[in-house]
């Protein structure tokens, strides 16, 4: 083995570390491309490297920093906390840790109405269940907010299905003409038998924004979980969250099982940060919507709308997802509380651009977005 | 063939096709190695005209299969010519009675395959290595990529009535992806990969020069600059190259030496194709349109 090749190995196992999947048998491959080029072409040597290693954009600028760290100073040793640099890569800023209680003067800016809580909804059910499936999220205990994630995760989500233009046997009614050839042949030609097919269909996407800002907080660990739950099983669920900045959360829901969850408040730079809504629908619109709102996708948006933003931009942008998706969908928990009225100019702006508004403070009306989901997606 | 990248990138060239070290290199290696190359970037920075240009370069047929949602193999790769079969089993009546067995083997015979962009591109020889472009993969269903697996990694497609057809001689794959979805890994695992960045101010004006000749210096550099600026506003939809040298030609068809407020205001439709981005562009009553033509124009 020649030191060359020793040393990709050895790179390859630092890609690794980083979080790059660098499949088994590759770096032959770069040793055989090495063969076609001037080693002595620094430029010509990274292309190269890089080419055959790195099949994701967002991998180049961690290929970059490896790359540096091991070619350029073959004396100095790579940087001893690669691990971390690739976490970092993919979850980007990791220093935030959830408090888990809202802090006092977050508090004070909330509406009059979100803080005197209901009592009247909890006094009409019978159960424990019961009692747990109508209180407000955001007066679990604990032990509450333990069982309630059970309820959640048994909850069953259906969206429905899109018909795809991709046919498949034995579906629809179309003649299928391969099928009908060979299997007549038998009959001389004669077609007797006619197998059909189809256009066949698939889970409509899911795509959801939340609110994690600091008025939020008290409801955004439930709400994970809530995504969470929707997103187990085939469907292709994409996740995002907001307070000042915007991050997406699709991978880390993929990464970490439902028991997780609040790890990826832990991934979320600005958890409980305030809110722009307007910025954060921008964003979404701008860099996001194009690669995630096709093929038919509904869009759930969950906040409170206490928005410190310009409400006409809000407007504006609401209007043009609502142009790009399905059905648009805003999950406010507020509404769950009797008298709340959606005053904020911002919910005023964004409500014309919604196809729903529906509340999501307790489990009960969870199952109530379930059914109409469903109802949806019959239509 | 080619012997170093200098070759490559000179050949390139030479079709009026600006390639940085970079994408030059991963196409030297892509051709060298007998491996796909997967491009992805911005709608418009050019990954299509690669192909078109290696089929130029190389004397080469390009054969195109353009994705779109609901591709699958019978559009994609080969179909029985159903309608010939059913004549043939016709004729054969007609000549005396149907052996079933010699009737199966008389009709799925390579007379009766219909070649799609595919097969086509397995049939290519030794002199002349077709260019096969696999354009915007990402509209396809997942599960084409799939069937797609092992064409690439073998150059093989296999009929179940017939047989596993093999090339003689690779095709020049070039896979290029919007990237609306992400592709799959196995499917990126068996190709080179490269990103292709929208053009800085330098690369953009040689790319204008060489494309559109006839422009006057001082205009293609005033142009360059005004969709340079434009790319650094957030915009909905970007500008691409293609979008910038359909510009720059309007503008010359317009007999301009130099940009100015009413015309770019007049062609703007060519390099921004969405109405809020025209909007936010203009500004109010123009004004930011002004500043813009002015920064352009004055640098």
């Amino acid at each position: 083995m020649s030191a060359l090749f020793r040393n990709l190995v050895r790179f390859g196992r630092l890609l690794h570390a980083a979080g790059l999947g660098v499949p088994a048998g590759r770096m032959i491959d770069v040793a055989s491309a090495l063969d076609h080029i001037d080693i002595g072409h620094r430029t010509d040597f990274y292309f190269t490297l890089r080419g055959l290693l790195v099949h994701r954009r967002q991998d180049l600028p961690v290929f970059d920093e490896m790359f540096r760290a091991f070619w350029r100073e073959p004396r100095q040793r790579p940087p001893n906390n690669l691990r971390a640099m690739g976490r970092q890569r993919s979850l980007g800023r990791p220093e935030v840790v959830l408090t888990g209680t809202a802090p006092d003067d977050e508090a004070r800016d909330l509406p009059e109405t979100d803080r005197v809580r209901p009592a009247q909804i909890a006094a009409t059910s019978y159960s424990a269940q019961d009692a747990l499936r109508a209180k407000d999220f955001a007066e679990f205990t604990d032990d509450e907010l333990r069982e309630a994630r059970r309820i959640v995760a048994a909850m069953r989500w259906d969206l429905g299905r899109r018909r795809t233009w991709r046919r498949r046997r034995n579906e629809g009614s179309e003649p299928d003409l391969r099928r009908v050839a060979r299997e007549n042949i038998r009959y001389g030609g004669e077609p007797l038998r006619v197998p059909t097919r189809g256009r066949a269909s698939k889970p409509r996407p899911l795509v959801i924004i939340a609110d994690v800002s600091g008025s939020m907080e008290r409801y955004a660990r439930m709400l994970l979980h809530f995504i969470y739950s929707v997103a187990e099983g085939e469907r292709r669920v994409e996740a995002f969250v907001f307070a000042t900045r915007f991050t997406r959360i699709t991978g880390e829901i993929a990464r970490h099982g439902v028991r997780d969850a609040p790890l990826v408040a832990r991934h979320v730079p600005d958890w409980g940060g305030g809110t722009r809504i307007g910025d954060a629908v921008r964003t979404f619109n701008v860099q996001w919507a194009r690669r995630v709102v096709s093929r038919g996708a509904i869009v759930l948006l969950i906040s409170d709308g206490w928005d410190r933003g310009d409400p006409d931009m809000l407007g504006r942008e609401m209007a043009r997802l609502q142009r790009s998706c399905r059905r648009l969908i805003w999950l406010n928990p507020l509404l769950g509380a009797p008298g709340y009225q959606p005053l904020t100019r911002g919910m005023q702006a964004a409500l014309r651009f919604v196809d729903d508004f529906l509340p999501a403070h307790n489990i009960t009306s969870l199952e109530a977005l379930a059914a109409h989901l469903q109802g949806v997606s019959a239509r | 063939m080619l012997a170093s990248i200098d070759e490559l990138q000179a050949l390139l060239e030479r079709q009026l096709y600006i390639a940085d070290r970079g994408l030059a290199t991963s196409l030297f290696l892509a051709l060298k190695l007998q491996r796909p190359l997967l491009l992805e970037g911005e709608a418009g920075v050019g990954k299509t005209e690669i192909a078109k240009v290696l089929a130029a370069a190389f004397d080469a047929p390009l054969i195109r299969l353009q994705c779109y949602e609901g591709l699958d193999v019978s559009q994609a790769a080969y179909e029985w010519n159903y309608a010939r079969q059913l004549l043939e089993i016709r004729l054969m009546e007609a000549g005396g009675t149907v052996d079933r067995q010699a009737a199966a083997r008389e009709l799925f015979d390579a007379r009766f395959l219909l070649k799609r962009p595919l097969l086509h591109a397995l049939s290519g020889d030794n002199a002349r290595r077709p260019v096969l472009l696999i354009d915007e993969l990402d509209r396809a269903d997942e599960e084409f990529e799939g069937f797609l697996l092992e064409f690439l990694a073998d150059y093989q497609i296999t009929v179940p009535e017939l047989g596993t057809i093999r090339a003689e001689t690779p095709p020049i794959v070039v896979i290029t992806s919007n990237r609306t979805r992400e592709l799959h890994d196995a499917l990126k695992r068996r190709c080179l990969y490269f990103w292709i960045d929208l053009p800085d101010f330098d690369k953009e004006l040689r790319i204008v020069t060489a494309k559109v000749p006839q422009a006057p210096r001082r205009l293609a550099e005033q142009a360059t600059a005004f969709v340079q600026q434009l790319r650094a506003a957030e915009l909905y939809k970007q500008a691409g190259i293609s979008e910038t040298l359909d510009w720059v030609a309007a503008l010359v068809a317009l007999d301009r030496v130099e940009l100015d407020p009413a015309v770019v205001d007049e062609t703007l439709g060519i390099l921004v194709k969405n109405q809020e981005d025209l909007q936010a562009v203009r500004g109010d009553k123009g004004a930011h349109l002004e500043e813009l033509v002015e920064r352009a124009t004055k640098g």
